[in-house]
């Protein structure tokens, strides 16, 4: 059974993703780096789910490439 | 001169050696460290008839284990030298974590209530052999049957049909002994497991790390300090640990490639402490040394009748003070299995159970202390990243602190499946389910573990039962008096029955009292199990 939500979910999605991209607006890619990592494990904390924490890895490594 | 100085034990001849044949002995304990120790101090209290063997006469040279957890402690209490090992350690709750040049947040370990022994004491591990040590004379002056031979260093293993034969070089050359059971504790570079063949399999992380006790002039606080990427040792972690009598213990990480004579120096110590503790903070330096390390084991832990225990069967990284508490954890497995067996009431299958019980629980250790290192010393350059994200947000972000990792505590290990045990009763509270060790709590003017013994007993609470069943004492105690208890043992249930092992695990639990269901648990937990029923 999958948890992970995988239909959009994000109100104003293009919103989002410029804020998104605003937040590395300016940054050098190591700062970046370090921005990204500190979000994934704020949201990774919010969700608290192993189980959709796992799906959405997954998910992320799967695609793409 | 040192306690680590001083024979404790000197050799001294035995007319084992001048025996036409090999004496043979029920069992040999292979090497005095605190696994052989606790093993020699165990079977002596069961009056079963033991020989400790070390090449050594003395305690466990300089600075080594400092971090001793409930667990293990609990196990001292029941070999009677609990008081004096605790009361000789020290305690702390509270920590400090710095990142680089900040200090980014501290931390109050409350421990639970309602335990007789704290979470986990300080106490350097020669000061523990040493009361250790003084346990064992105490059994022999008291005549029970155990011998701690000195510079006996075992050179030979040769398994036979139903003993070991070992050789022994001493002072005045070699002589040899015929087990029945040997207990190898003989460490990290085991001769035991070398002359078995046996592999140890693992990672060898290369990685060198810088111990140096200090003595504090003036006062500091007892508190943990852990740095990760100090100015003081770029791109490294530190640790700063507080030890009885005024030491202190730190730990520096100094990486792969350095020069070990080089960085034990006390004018390159000497000027790295300094900028760790702060430049009015006068010490004085006691000791330094260099260790590497190693997380490996063996498959099993028994290879017939040999039985592996502490470093001799598993290494682990220093992180989370798994090592010495383990092997003590091991001893406390193994020796009821060997006294039954050698007693003729329950077959040498029941030592099969050894391995079963105490290799997941290497495998667990093994596990904790690989995530430490991983987190300490980050392998590539995203699990860097990710370790500076976790540490940059704790500093105002609590829910990255539990992910700070620089090392856990050592908690014992549950065995989920071992075949000693029955199936659960339904209702009963999930941390005292068959595998764990008996949880601690007040009753009367005292502590459950204290009146529980070594044997096999049935903790009877708020049910009355027949003290009748042959092989298995009762211990009643009511429920509804004792706030604690009924939390650990009853939850919501009116009443409970616990089948504990002599080593004070819960080998099953039921709501209600069927003999029948009592003695089958019974069996089993004792391996005389012939059917499945
Ligand atoms: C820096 C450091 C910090 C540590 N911190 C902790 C901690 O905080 N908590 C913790 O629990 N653990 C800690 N450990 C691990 C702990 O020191 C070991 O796990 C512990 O000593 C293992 O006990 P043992 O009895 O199995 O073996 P050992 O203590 O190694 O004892 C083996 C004994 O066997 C003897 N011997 C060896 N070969 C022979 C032979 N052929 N014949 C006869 N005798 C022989 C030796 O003389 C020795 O006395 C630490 C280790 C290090 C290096």
């Amino acid at each position: 059974m999958t948890r992970l939500r995988t239909e959009p979910n994000i109100p104003d999605g293009d919103g989002f993703y410029e804020e998104l991209l605003e937040l590395h607006q300016g940054r050098s890619k190591e700062e970046s780096d370090s921005i990204n990592a500190r979000l994934i494990l704020l949201l990774a904390n919010h969700i608290g789910d192993r189980e959709v924490l796992r799906e959405a890895m997954k998910a992320a490594a799967d695609t793409g490439l | 001169m040192r306690i680590f100085e001083t024979p404790l034990y000197p050799y001294e001849r035995s007319p084992d050696q001048d025996a036409a044949a090999p004496a043979r002995h029920p069992v040999v304990v292979v090497g005095a460290g605190p696994a052989g120790l606790a093993a020699a101090v165990d079977l002596a209290r069961r009056d079963i008839p033991v020989v400790l063997l070390d090449e050594n006469d003395r305690v466990s040279y300089g600075s080594r284990a400092i971090c001793f957890a409930k667990r293990a402690l609990e196990i001292l209490d029941r070999l009677g030298c609990g008081d004096e090992i605790t009361g000789d350690g020290v305690t702390w709750s509270r920590g400090r974590v710095f990142f680089r040049d900040r200090r980014i947040y501290e931390f109050d370990l409350l421990a639970e209530e309602g335990h007789r022994r704290p979470a986990f004491i300080n106490l350097q591990q020669y000061r523990l052999e040493e009361l250790l040590v003084r346990r064992l004379r105490d059994l022999q002056s008291e005549g029970r049957p155990v011998e701690l031979r000195g510079g006996s260093r075992v050179t030979k293993v040769e398994p036979a049909a139903d003993s070991v034969l070992l050789t022994v070089e001493t002072p005045e050359g070699p002589y040899r002994l015929e087990a029945e059971w040997v207990v190898a504790c003989d460490g990290a570079g085991s001769t035991v497991r070398r002359e078995l063949g046996l592999e140890f399999v693992g990672q060898v992380f290369e990685d060198n790390f810088l111990i140096a006790d200090v003595t504090m002039k003036a006062d500091f606080p007892t508190e943990r300090w852990f740095w990760f990427d100090p100015p003081f040792n770029r791109g490294q972690s530190a640790l700063l640990h507080k030890q009885p009598e005024g030491l202190w213990r730190i730990d520096l990480q100094l990486g792969p490639d350095v020069d070990r004579e080089e960085e034990q120096r006390p004018e390159n110590v000497v000027p790295r402490l300094r900028q760790m503790l702060g430049d009015d903070v006068e010490f004085e330096l006691e000791w330094i040394s260099v260790y590497t390390f190693q997380c490996a084991r063996i498959d099993r832990f028994r290879h017939g009748r040999v039985l592996f225990a502490g470093d001799a069967a598993h290494q682990v990284s220093p992180f989370g003070a798994r090592g010495a508490n383990s092997g003590i954890q091991d001893v406390d497995n193994l020796v009821w299995k060997l006294e039954r067996v050698l007693r003729g009431r329950s077959p040498d299958s029941l030592l099969d159970s050894y391995d079963a019980e105490r290799v997941p629980a290497a495998d667990e250790n093994i596990l904790n202390s690989t995530r430490s290192t991983d987190f300490i010393s980050p392998k590539s350059e995203t699990s860097r990243l990710f370790r500076d994200a976790v540490l940059n947000l704790a500093e105002t972000q609590p829910m990255a602190r539990p992910l700070v990792n620089s090392g856990r505590l050592s908690l014992p290990h549950v065995v989920l499946d071992s075949p000693l045990q029955s199936p659960d009763a339904d209702g009963l509270p999930g941390r005292t389910r068959p595998g764990s060790p008996a949880v601690d709590a007040p009753v009367d003017d005292g502590w459950l573990l204290a009146r529980l013994g070594d044997r096999f007993q049935l903790l009877a609470v708020g049910i009355d039962v027949p003290d009748d069943e042959p092989g298995l004492e009762v211990v009643g105690l009511p429920a509804r008096r004792h706030p604690l208890l009924d939390e650990r043992y009853l939850g919501g249930a009116p009443g409970a029955l616990y089948l504990l092992r002599p080593d004070q695990h819960v080998a099953a639990r039921f709501t209600d009292y069927d003999p029948e269901r009592i003695a089958a648990a019974l069996r089993r937990a004792s391996a005389q199990e012939t059917d499945d029923s």
